[in-house]
């Protein structure tokens, strides 16, 4: 059924009670053309692309948990793309160029509202910083503005731009901002259904069936599926996958943290975003400040965060706004994030014949899920990554082409 | 948050220490005769297991030596700490 003012107003007659299922619960068949394992957004929505775009009619995504409740639904939402290298900028700006048309695609509203980002320079050096990095955005079409320190404190008005670490100025993408995180799990999965894809959630993979160097079918825990083609598509366990199938990865898996506030009245109307002192912050639809840093830097699977990454968020929050001084945290959470050694993800083919990979996004994935799920469809439908995709094989690892994008902004993005 | 029992100075707070990541990695003794899928898997792989995990770490803010720490991933729990050089425990199958 289309979301439509025609049939909100055909089932207020019915008290709303009379909704179809956005999506159902499909028992698992016996085989597929094609399995993705991973039912965030970025597998979702490769299911989406490779129905819609590659017309692959029988495929399967397979969730351990549930949609929406891994690292989708765990994230503080940001969108943007104005990254240094052109590698990145090319794949993140492809995300963006999706998400301006993604609700009306879905026929599901992400609420992805661009109300502009600012990176902040505290020191010349950012400054510097954030000056290449905006002359190199120019150059790939991507949007930027060089702000000074009158202009950003014009802008956001509660910002101490004299505190201990002086704000100069900010790099400006007005193309940037944020989404609704578990809409876009939603909205993917409804609209993969749709075109016929097989939802199934609390299906773990337990085993990976391997023969001539060809993936052959998966071991879950509801029972063995044969397969033509896998995708893994697993944020925070890809090295556990990986090793199910006999090879191993450049990724460490760490803890990353978040919290919100209480909610309060609208305060803050962009996203604010600093690599030197380290904290972002943002207000939702619903109020409360949403804010994050860095991860933790030791290995974890724990969906735990340790206490004193806590402190290292608001002691930055409270001295770049000293108005959020007051404010009481209300929750955090923490999601375990898959970080590669250039900070950049891997998409594309692995050791194993048939066998996918589209991971290690580390702390900055959510604003690239329609990007990477598109790129990544191609990929597993033609069996070869497209110019988007080609840079971030796993193979720059043994070529050294890596694409260092944390050099680049010295920060976990 | 851990209480780390650095094997030089005792039990201290987690903010006093840093984490290195994979310990006993060990450079290869023929860097220019290896192949880059070598010297590309010495640089960059790692075993990133779900479970029993060794890994070095620095005490930065109080003796500011390096050991060994071997830890389970998945409850976070510090089985054993140990110096530089010794031996790596073996992992029991409790």
């Amino acid at each position: 059924m289309k979301y439509s003012l025609y049939n909100l107003v055909k089932n207020s007659f019915s008290y709303h009670e009379n909704w179809e299922k956005a999506w159902s619960s499909p028992d698992l068949k016996p085989e597929y053309d094609v399995v993705i394992v991973g039912g965030g957004g970025h597998g979702l929505g490769t299911a989406y692309y490779l129905a819609k775009e590659f017309g692959v009619k029988n495929i399967a995504v397979l969730e351990k948990g549930w949609i929406g409740g891994g690292n989708t639904g765990r994230n503080t939402t940001i969108i943007r793309s104005n990254y240094l290298w052109d590698e990145s900028a090319a794949l993140y700006n492809h995300a963006v160029n999706l998400w301006e048309g993604l609700s009306s695609e879905l026929n599901f509203n992400v609420m992805f509202s661009q109300r502009g980002l600012f990176h902040l320079a505290h020191s010349v050096h950012d400054m510097q910083e954030i000056t290449r990095r905006g002359y190199s955005n120019y150059l790939n079409g991507i949007d930027a503005e060089i702000l000074n320190q009158d202009q950003v404190a014009k802008k956001i008005p509660h910002i101490n731009v004299n505190g201990r670490y002086p704000v100069l100025g900010a790099l400006l993408q007005r193309r940037a901002g944020t989404a609704r995180h578990d809409a876009v799990a939603w909205g993917y999965a409804r609209a993969a259904e749709n075109l016929g894809v097989d939802i199934i959630q609390n299906c773990e993979v337990k085993g990976i069936d391997i023969s001539n160097g060809k993936v052959v079918g998966l071991q879950t825990t509801k029972g063995s599926v044969k397969v033509d083609k896998v995708g893994l598509v697993p944020a925070g366990h890809s090295s556990v996958l990986a090793n199910m199938a006999g090879f191993s990865l450049p990724i460490n898996s760490v803890p990353l943290q978040a919290l919100v506030s209480e909610p309060v009245k609208p305060i803050l109307d962009c996203v604010i975003m600093s690599n030197s002192v380290h904290v972002y912050v943002s207000q939702s639809d619903k109020g409360e400040l949403v804010v994050g840093a860095g991860s933790d830097a030791y290995n974890s699977y724990s969906q735990r965060g340790s206490f004193d990454m806590i402190e290292h968020m608001m002691a930055p929050l409270v001295e770049l706004f000293p108005i959020f001084s007051r404010l009481k945290m209300l929750r955090s959470w923490g999601g375990i994030v898959d970080v590669t050694p250039d900070r950049s993800p891997i998409i594309g083919k692995t050791p194993i014949k048939d066998l996918f990979i589209n991971c290690g996004w580390g702390t900055g994935g959510f604003k690239a899920t329609p990007g990477s799920a598109h790129v990544f469809a191609e990929t597993v439908f033609r069996g070869e990554p497209n110019d988007i995709a080609a840079p971030f094989s796993l193979e720059r690892h043994f070529s050294g082409a890596l694409v260092d994008e944390a050099a680049a902004a010295a920060v976990a993005h | 948050m851990f209480i780390i029992n650095c094997p030089y100075c005792g039990e201290r707070d987690q903010t006093e220490f840093t984490c290195h990541g994979e310990a006993h990695i060990a450079r290869p003794d023929n860097p220019s005769e290896i192949s880059d899928e070598e010297w590309g898997k010495y640089l960059f792989f790692r075993e990133n297991p779900k479970g029993t995990h060794f890994e070095r770490w620095t005490h930065d803010h109080g003796c500011r030596r390096w050991f060994n720490v071997m830890r389970d991933t998945v409850t976070d729990q510090i089985i054993k700490t140990y110096k530089m050089g010794e031996a790596k425990p073996v992992i029991s199958n409790e």
